[in-house]
């Protein structure tokens, strides 16, 4: 663990993977640590308008936030496989298209943080081998419940937007509604499950 | 009912409050007034809590009606301000009489205009603000002509007006800056260069951020920097080496390294420089 000063009311806290990352993230929501917001990254915790940033800095390194597997609450997402770039990630992976869908299915994936879109989750726990590049030039518009892969990330587009994750697929599952709470389906440290449609 | 009817919204007007800070981990944008101060002046001159909705402008101001009888008060970039034609003085509560026409002029020194209305605008509330979010199109949208806006009712007394709120403008603007968690990304001579060149605000700055012009930022580490969380004034450094201060509309997570991080209390200065203003860094 690795603490940095973020300016100067900030802290972010560098982990060795996003496992380690969720379960610090999960002990600081615990503990309801004086901050404005708390933000889970890759391998990163950030803690955010931190009222005592020295005691927090300080006490960090007592805590006891060790992985546990299967805490998240688990969530099913049905997925059509008929995106677009099902085909290049086929080649990319050297397999058929049914045996994409059959490992990417085969997987529980977690949420490590949302980004990119209010809701939009960045899920990981496939194979590190199967980690594919972004498209070269993102989509113009790619229509909300788009299923897509980025390095080692799963993603879900909660709303249209423009885009350069490759397409598996899509799902109908409502991600994000300002008027529900909390206002995300999945969330950092929600375990996630694609299911075939 | 007690409305205000946008009759043209220049560039680009919003709504905006105090944000909704604290919804960064499922990826909503804080959103907020860009220059604070500037919006809670406007808002205790007429009379507001200092959390109410006001109008934000950029570069070009707003020209809108009020449907009944109303105090407002505009502050921030220094503009001409008119009542149904009549030069009125910029932040001081003015009485701007039913149907009335209020014209906020471009701005000639600074960007944002800060409009209060008595009674706030009372736009739908989405996750605790009625900012607009114009990264992420959270809340109300980007204002447009004929838009209606529904305002609250006056709940304070109009304040007196405070003489010592003039602004000085240093030339170059001086921005106090922390250490990022980032700096040792890059070369021992980066933050030297980030405090001691002049930098020049660029066109295509916005809401989400202050981009800036000048000596590159180099980088000692090529990798890529796994997407991780950003704050309010965070200075991101793109594989451009051009920095950008990230304003309140910025992205909740990115994937390049923060150098370094504005002071809050200098904040609102970005909101204030126009393309081509000159920019310091200096450690706080």
């Amino acid at each position: 663990m690795h603490i940095r000063r973020f300016g100067r009311d900030h802290l972010l806290v560098e982990l060795d993977d996003s496992q380690q990352a969720l379960a610090l993230y999960d002990e600081a929501r615990r503990r309801r640590v004086d901050a404005s917001d708390i933000v889970s990254g890759a391998r990163t915790v950030v803690f955010e308008g931190v009222a005592d940033v020295v005691a927090l800095e300080t006490s960090l390194h007592d805590w006891d936030a060790r992985p546990s597997a299967s805490s998240g609450e688990l969530v099913e997402v049905p997925t059509t496989y008929d995106g677009e770039d099902l085909e290049d990630v086929a080649r990319l992976w050297d397999m058929t298209r049914d045996e994409v869908v059959a490992t990417h299915t085969a997987h529980e994936l977690v949420v490590a943080f949302c980004g990119f879109a209010p809701g939009f989750p960045y899920c990981t726990g496939l194979p590190e081998r199967l980690a594919v590049p972004r498209l070269e030039s993102p989509r113009p518009r790619v229509p909300a419940g788009a299923v897509g892969l980025a390095g080692p990330f799963t993603g879900i587009y909660p709303t249209a937007s423009p885009g350069g994750w490759r397409l598996l697929g899509r799902t109908e599952l409502r991600l994000w509604d300002a008027d529900r709470d909390p206002p995300a389906t999945l969330r950092p440290g929600t375990r996630v499950r694609f299911v075939v449609t | 009912m007690r409305t205000l009817t946008v009759v043209d919204p220049g560039p680009q007007t919003t709504v905006q409050d105090r944000g909704r800070p604290g919804w960064a981990h499922l990826g909503v944008p804080r959103a907020g007034a860009l220059d604070r101060p500037a919006a809670d002046l406007a808002n205790r001159l007429v009379g507001n809590d200092p959390a109410a909705a006001v109008l934000e402008t950029t570069l070009g101001g707003v020209t809108f009606e009020v449907a009944e009888a109303t105090v407002v008060a505009v502050t921030g970039a220094e503009c001409a301000l008119t009542v149904d034609e009549r030069a009125v003085a910029l932040a001081e509560p003015v009485l701007a009489p039913a149907g009335a026409r209020v014209r906020v002029g471009p701005a000639t020194r600074g960007v944002r205009s800060y409009v209060a209305v008595a009674g706030g605008v009372e736009v739908d509330v989405v996750l605790g603000s009625r900012s607009t979010d114009t990264l992420a199109h959270v809340g109300p949208g980007v204002l447009g002509a004929g838009d209606v806006l529904p305002l609250g009712r006056p709940c304070g007394r109009p304040a007196g007006v405070d003489h010592g709120h003039a602004r000085r403008y240093a030339r170059p603007a001086v921005l106090r800056v922390a250490p990022g968690p980032r700096h040792d990304w890059f070369h021992d001579t980066a933050v030297a260069t980030l405090t001691r060149s002049t930098y020049e605000v660029s066109g295509d700055s916005n809401r989400v951020g202050l981009r800036l012009h000048g000596p590159a930022l180099e980088r000692s580490r090529d990798d890529e920097l796994p997407s991780e969380g950003i704050v309010l004034g965070a200075v991101q450094v793109p594989a451009s080496g051009q920095p950008l201060v990230f304003l309140n509309d910025h992205p909740t997570t990115g994937g390049y390294p923060v150098i370094a991080v504005v002071d809050p209390e200098d904040l609102w200065q970005c909101a204030q420089l126009r393309p081509g203003d000159r920019v310091r860094f200096t450690r706080r």
